[in-house]
């Protein structure tokens, strides 16, 4: 049975395409096979984050609008067999997306799908509503600090009302990903702790992904971090959380202050 | 200093270069810069009006694939025709049909 989750947060910045990337490739690593969808409609960026931005041909407007049939809109990754992207139009605006041709393109890849990874805009329009309106499940992607988790809990009052699910008197099932985690601030007491973030969203974590240059590195090369280097602090944080989506129980982990040589000799905080 | 040291010692690997490249080539498409807006549009466009007077074209059975360089770009138009296919049948299916 395909489940339909939606990459959401609210705020811009705080790693909504990122994970939606990794855990994308970490589902389909495991054998799963996913697509990724991009609801940025104007401002992609999940084609560059997943490195098949010289290859989109079609995207998802032209599906909804009836231009492209979905099969030549999808773009296969070039590493996994598996995983697919399917791309937002950079030049349309948002409201060529309608909530009933959405719809239809969520049955059509549920067809064909395990998983359908719905990358959300930032805000809390169109794009955004659009995004999680077929979801099953919720990704949340938050960071330790106050407007990161003030957004998502406003994101979590949508997801509780404004889904086919919530309409349905339904649930869709949610779980807090936190981002951009940096162990040393967070051992200084500098940062929103864990357990803050959970008390007050009330929601279930998933996951906790460290502040990496790994990260960064990643996106530079165009290759979700999961694949580009399996072994790395986020990577793994990332598989974890693609297994417990998967509904293994795995113990959380969460990220230490570990200082390497260079940076010991440099006086850099690790990142 | 520290940049320097970081420099030769993360030089081999480092993806910056790479992540400047991929941007150089993106924008310049999407600017325009590189050969006529939207060529490769007009030219599946075309190609696709000029096979489906020959053959009708079921749109599940074309596949158009792009990768977009930095010197040439490659458009794949890849059109499967049955074998057996008898255009005249067709045709007059859809002259029923229009």
């Amino acid at each position: 049975m395909a489940k339909v989750l939606v990459v959401t947060s609210g705020k811009g910045g705080v790693g909504k395409t990122t994970s939606t990337a990794a855990l994308g490739a970490a589902l389909a690593q495991t054998g799963e096979s996913v697509v990724v969808v991009d609801f940025d409609v104007g401002l992609r960026n999940l084609d560059l984050v997943m490195g098949a931005e010289r290859r989109v041909v079609f995207d998802l407007i032209n599906v909804v609008q009836g231009v492209a049939k979905l099969p030549q809109a999808l773009i296969r990754d070039k590493r996994l067999e598996n995983l697919w992207l399917l791309p937002a139009s950079q030049t349309r605006d948002k409201d060529a997306l309608t909530d009933e041709g959405v719809g239809r393109i969520i049955e059509e890849l549920k067809t064909k799908f395990d998983w359908v990874l719905c990358d959300s805009p930032a805000g809390i329009e169109r794009g955004a509503t659009l995004a999680m309106r077929y979801a099953d499940e919720a990704v949340i992607v938050t960071n330790p600090e106050v407007s990161s988790v003030r957004d998502s809990d406003r994101i979590i009052g949508m997801l509780d009302s404004k889904t086919v699910k919530a309409e349905k008197g339904e649930r869709v099932t949610k779980h807090i990903l936190i981002t951009r985690y940096d162990p040393g601030r967070a051992a200084r007491g500098e940062m929103l702790s864990i357990d803050d973030i959970l008390e007050i969203l009330a929601t279930p974590l998933l996951g906790i992904i460290p502040e990496s240059q790994d990260v960064l590195r990643a996106s530079n090369v165009g290759s979700p971090v999961t694949l580009n280097n399996a072994s790395c602090a986020p990577a793994r944080a990332y598989m974890d959380a693609a297994r417990r989506l998967m509904g293994q129980e795995i113990a959380m982990v969460v990220p230490a202050e570990r200082k390497g040589l260079m940076n010991r000799l440099l006086g850099r905080r690790a990142a | 200093m520290s940049m320097n040291l970081l420099r030769l010692f993360g030089g081999r690997n480092a993806s910056a270069p790479v992540a400047r490249e991929r941007l150089q080539i993106l924008l310049a498409h999407e600017r325009g810069l590189l050969g006529q807006p939207d060529l490769l549009g007009t030219l599946r466009e075309e190609i696709l009006a000029v096979v489906s007077r020959h053959v009708v074209l079921d749109p599940d059975k074309v596949v158009v694939r792009l990768e977009r360089g930095k010197t040439v770009s490659t458009l794949e138009v890849d059109i499967e025709v049955p074998n057996n296919f008898d255009k005249s049948k067709a045709l007059a299916d859809r002259r029923k049909a229009g």
